[in-house]
């Protein structure tokens, strides 16, 4: 059959650019399916990238040479690394960007990329032979064949927006739905759940009385996301800060039973992480006040986003609560604020390559697999853009492990345990966090991405040299083996308890500075700051990294034993009726995974890794 | 689906009253032509017949729910005449009913567990309460069986889930509106855990002794009389007595039940020098015995001036064989003089140090709460250098995993879930 490309991405948001980036970059002919050109790469919710666990993720895409941490670098008008003050494991940049230059600097990007092709058009179904999907159908009625088919719908499945007790059908504010993908799911055999997000009223920071706001101005040294980078382009700004207080309170009170959700006109869950301010004064009623960021959308759009108060509420309420709130006493609302409800495909449905078990060859990634936030969107895409071309080219699976990336946390969150609400990464949610540093994440996968044919020569070449300088300093450091005495005379105060230690320990002690240590050891050259700061990061940790090396031996030995895909759990004598059905619906590939499924017991692993060992033993006889 | 297990759930042979156990979701279906079961929570006497017709017996029938029995399965019982010949027909003909087969040891138990109806603290507690022979192990058992391991263990894992997630909520959520000092609350729900643990660590030992038994050790030189006050205290001649002296070549043991505490006396060969290999072999093994033994009777056919070697807090000097003194200052086996005193004697010490058993009385359970408790030292270790949050909570979580593991589960959205239940989080 003649293929006009070998993967085809659709949908241009995050999770779409980078899935069709990171397949071109595998070498294979992409095409990118958008309704509209001018649509790609904006941002729909608030206009920020990174976070604790977003900023790790967003590391991670860049350690593979992936778009986002590069464009969010371009777009940044305000940096800050979260948790400055906490160890570095727990660090997370993040940055205002403004809209118009991302979404500019994200279609320049795209374009710039030989091999992809961008394609408008409406995708109405999926084209499929032998089961296994290999092309769209156009609204036009045009099929556009391939390998492979990536779609990242985000929230235009059955999209329906509410605003108060109208609602209408919408992907985006402005945007229609699309509906006839659903119904090809339902075809597949795939429980669709269904899923809400919020966003709040867009104001007119020209009539914000900005005189007596708080105003919270970027660090001065901003920590950028992409590790080609080190300063910021545009111009930078400072966010304001305001707060609710109890006459905002009363009038959401009042006003309730308005509001889309509480009227009983949403069936869709919602994240807990990411309230409404209906939710937050009925949940927290104690609370007289919350905080409220006034975020500029753009250098030259007057466009505020007023992070924390995303809303259900009819536009009339809107008007009235944001008006009684300290500096938008006469604000302008430019768009109200509105909540999208939206078909996700169960997560566990997928293999970990993001691939639909139900129909090969497609891949899904981003919203529509119950995720929230650009940064996981973007990480899926980059995953499923991999796959889709690794298969495309008949090469290996690539797959993201717990151990070594919050890829993979993600991912085997996702197809393991699967969601109950849009699913956001925390640092907290990786048991490696310490291992797994937005300081490491090129050492961590840049190698890997070589390996696997996603990383491109500049890069590869630029960590080849980091890393060259990062093991000839540690291995300097790791040869040392002071005594106590010695570690004093360079000004480390360390027990005296006779124990010989090397350098990595010693750096470890509060207190010790790269230097002092440096001093220790004979001949030193002179050492790159950026080379000293990675080097006394990793030694903070040098100890728990030891420690924790054990445990992931003993996870990797579950993990490393497989189960077969088509494993019969009605054949094993014992197994629970409800456990075999989560088995069945989650179908882990190794027996690491069945252990994280939800209520798995000790009792049930037991009998499956039995049966795995007898069978291995009849095939091995 | 899983099959149709049963067994016979009462004791074996003739009797008043026999119980076969059928549990396996759609067993009362597939019983329907050899009995009609009653509706759940009616106990009914049916007719019981095999596939033929042939009536078997007139059985009492009770039925549980799938979700409301033993198993979680639904399940079946039949209380039979306990005859030996009834049970072995019914048993055929259960046998003869496809998917259905016999349980294998402990397979009712396996299914309470997998279904979630028991963790593994309770399963444990259950053995033992079905081993139980005294007393105080049957309401140790009981207490475990209960869930009160698991509730005790359960109260701890919840203060330190409470205290990560207080420490989670300042890293994950550092833009939000959480309260920034929680370290008075972390560290008081750290010392509160550290203190529970380590009282659970404090009754551990006199839990052991109570599911094990504890060990009294008779010690004494050769003929002194060590067998003949085991025999006393036996009422029938376990160790053979006779007047030459090293009779006893290695360890003897007599269980009994001390008012509800379950001992074991040992009588230990006779402390003496000796050519004879096998008897030096039998005297090192007595020795090593009786300093492993919780309490030792030391016995003398003197009267004692001094402690004798091994001595140790509770231990028992006693002079023998009053039967032959003219002072009365002893005890006498042959008579049965003293004995009784002697044994309320045993019976005080050893209830004193039983009343401070704990819930915990595996090994298993020993090392998951001295890991926990370790953990918890190094958190206060980090905690007073000034760590930074990721390693402390790093430490408090390395504590939750062995407390997990005893009760058999694991969970990382339940940081999550007390993380959200308690702050405001979404800007």
């Amino acid at each position: 059959m003649k293929h006009d490309f070998d993967v085809i991405v659709v949908g241009g948001g995050h999770a779409g650019c980078d899935a069709a980036a990171a397949a071109a970059r595998m070498g294979v002919r992409v095409a990118l399916v958008t309704l509209q050109k001018e649509a790609i790469g904006v941002m729909s919710c608030n206009p920020a990238i990174g976070g604790l666990g977003k900023g790790h993720l967003v590391r991670e895409i860049d350690a593979l040479d992936g778009l986002m941490g590069r464009v969010a670098d371009a777009a940044g008008i305000q940096f800050r690394l979260l948790n400055r003050r906490k160890g570095p494991a727990v660090q997370g940049p993040r940055a205002q960007a403004d809209r118009g230059i991302y979404r500019s600097r994200m279609q320049a990007e795209i374009a710039a990329i030989e091999n992809l092709t961008v394609v408008e058009g409406e995708v109405v179904d999926l084209v499929q032979t032998n089961g296994c999907v290999c092309g769209v159908i156009l609204g036009d009625g045009v099929q556009v064949l391939s390998q492979s088919v990536v779609l990242t719908t985000g929230t235009f499945l059955r999209g329906k927006i509410h605003i108060g007790d109208v609602s209408y059908g919408g992907g985006r504010m402005g945007e229609k739905s699309a509906d006839s993908l659903s119904a090809r799911f339902d075809d597949f055999g795939v429980s669709l759940g269904r899923l809400k997000t919020g966003t709040p009223p867009r104001l007119d920071g020209r009539t914000i009385n900005w005189d007596g706001l708080e105003m919270q101005p970027g660090d001065d040294e901003a920590t950028m996301f992409s590790f080609l980078n080190t300063a910021p382009e545009a111009r930078q700004i400072s966010c304001g800060i305001t707060h609710t207080n109890p006459q905002t309170h009363e009038i959401i009170q009042a006003n309730l039973e308005r509001s889309a959700m509480y009227g009983g006109h949403i069936d869709g869950v919602g994240p807990r992480y990411c309230p409404s301010i209906e939710d937050k004064v009925v949940r927290f009623a104690d609370k007289s006040s919350h905080q409220i960021f006034l975020e500029p959308e753009g250098l030259d759009d007057p466009t505020i986003y007023p992070n924390g108060i995303s809303t259900s509420l009819p536009e009339d309420v809107q008007e009235q609560y944001v008006r009684s709130i300290v500096g938008l006493e006469n604000v302008t609302i430019l768009q109200p604020g509105y909540a999208i409800e939206y078909d996700y495909v169960d997560p566990r449905n997928l293999s970990p390559t993001l691939e639909l078990r139900q129909a090969p060859g497609l891949y899904l990634a981003g919203q529509i697999n119950g995720t929230t936030g650009y940064e996981e969107a973007a990480a899926q895409g980059l995953v499923a853009g991999l796959n889709a071309a690794a298969v495309a080219k008949g090469e290996d699976a690539v797959t993201f492990s717990r151990q070594s990336s919050y890829i993979g946390v993600m991912i085997d969150d996702l197809v393991t345990r699967g969601v109950t609400e849009p699913y956001r990464m925390f640092t907290s949610r990786a048991e490696f966090r310490l291992s797994l540093r937005v300081d490491n994440a090129d050492q961590r996968l840049t190698e890997f991405g070589r390996k696997v044919g996603c990383v491109g020569d500049a890069r590869w070449e630029a960590f080849s040299q980091k890393l060259d300088a990062l093991t000839s300093v540690k291995s300097a450091l790791t040869d040392l083996s002071v005594t106590p005495k010695q570690a004093k005379s360079s000004g480390i105060s360390v027990k005296e308890d006779g124990q010989r230690r090397n350098g990595m320990e010693l750096l470890a002690f509060p207190n010790t500075s790269f230097d002092d240590v440096w001093s220790l050891v004979p001949d030193a050259g002179e050492v790159d700051a950026a080379i000293s700061e990675q080097i006394s990061k990793e030694a903070l940790y040098f100890s728990y990294e030891q420690r924790q090396a054990s445990e992931v031996a003993a996870l990797a030995k579950d993990e490393d034993r497989l189960i077969p895909n088509e494993f019969d759990y009605r054949s094993l004598n014992g197994l629970s009726s409800e456990i075999t059905s989560k088995l069945e619906k989650v179908r882990p590939t190794s027996l690491g995974q069945a252990k994280r499924i939800d209520g798995m017991t000790p009792a049930a692993l037991t009998l499956i890794l039995a049966h795995l060992k007898r069978e291995e033993r009849a095939r091995a006889s | 689906m899983a099959d149709v297990i049963f067994a016979v759930a009462s004791g074996v042979g003739k009797a008043g009253v026999a119980v076969i156990r059928i549990s396996g979701d759609g067993c009362v279906d597939a019983l329907s032509p050899y009995i009609s079961v009653p509706a759940p929570r009616m106990a009914s006497v049916r007719r019981l017949i095999t596939k033929s017709g042939e009536l078997l017996d007139h059985p009492m029938v009770l039925r549980f729910e799938h979700g409301a029995s033993f198993t979680g399965e639904e399940t079946v019982e039949l209380h039979l005449h306990g005859s030996v010949a009834v049970v072995g027909s019914v048993l055929k003909e259960l046998g003869s009913i496809p998917g259905f087969r016999p349980a294998e040891a402990g397979e009712f138990t396996r299914r309470a567990f997998e279904n979630g109806k028991l963790d593994l603290t309770q399963v444990e507690g259950l053995a033992d309460l079905i081993d139980a022979e005294t007393e105080m192990q049957r309401r140790l058992a009981l207490d475990v069986y209960s869930g009160e391991l698991s509730s005790a263990l359960n109260d701890i894992r919840q203060s330190l889930l409470r205290a990560v997630a207080l420490i989670e909520a300042t890293i994950d959520f550092a833009d939000e509106e959480v309260p920034t000092d929680v370290w008075p609350e972390v560290d008081s729900l750290v010392e509160k855990a550290g203190q529970s643990i380590v009282a659970q660590l404090a009754g551990f030992s006199a839990a052991e002794r109570v599911r094990a038994g504890f060990e009294i050790a008779i010690v004494g030189k050769p003929n002194v009389g060590k067998s003949t006050l085991l025999n006393a205290l036996v009422g029938r001649d376990a160790a053979i007595v006779t007047d030459v002296p090293g009779t006893t070549r290695d360890v003897l043991e007599v269980h009994m039940d001390l008012k509800g505490l379950p001992v074991s006396f040992l009588d230990t060969a006779g402390v003496r020098e000796t050519d004879d290999v096998v008897e030096q072999e039998g005297v090192k093994r007595g020795l090593a015995r009786a300093r492993a033994a919780d309490l030792r009777v030391f016995l003398s056919d003197d009267l004692w001036t001094s402690e004798p070697d091994g001595f140790a807090d509770g231990d028992i000097c006693l002079v023998t064989k009053n039967d032959l003194r003219t002072d009365g200052r002893g005890i006498s086996a042959k008579t049965g003089e003293g004995v009784g005193e002697f044994l309320a004697q045993v019976q005080t010490t050893l209830s004193g140090r039983a009343s401070g058993a704990g819930l915990a009385s595996k090994e298993r359970h020993r090392l998951g709460l001295e890991e926990a408790r370790d953990a918890l030292r190094t958190y206060t270790d980090q905690r007073s250098i000034e760590a930074p949050e990721e390693i402390l909570s790093d430490a408090l979580r390395s504590a939750i995993v062995p407390l997990e593991r005893i009760v058999g589960r694991i969970d990382v959205e339940d940081i999550l879930g007390e993380i959200f239940s308690s702050f405001c989080i979404g800007k």
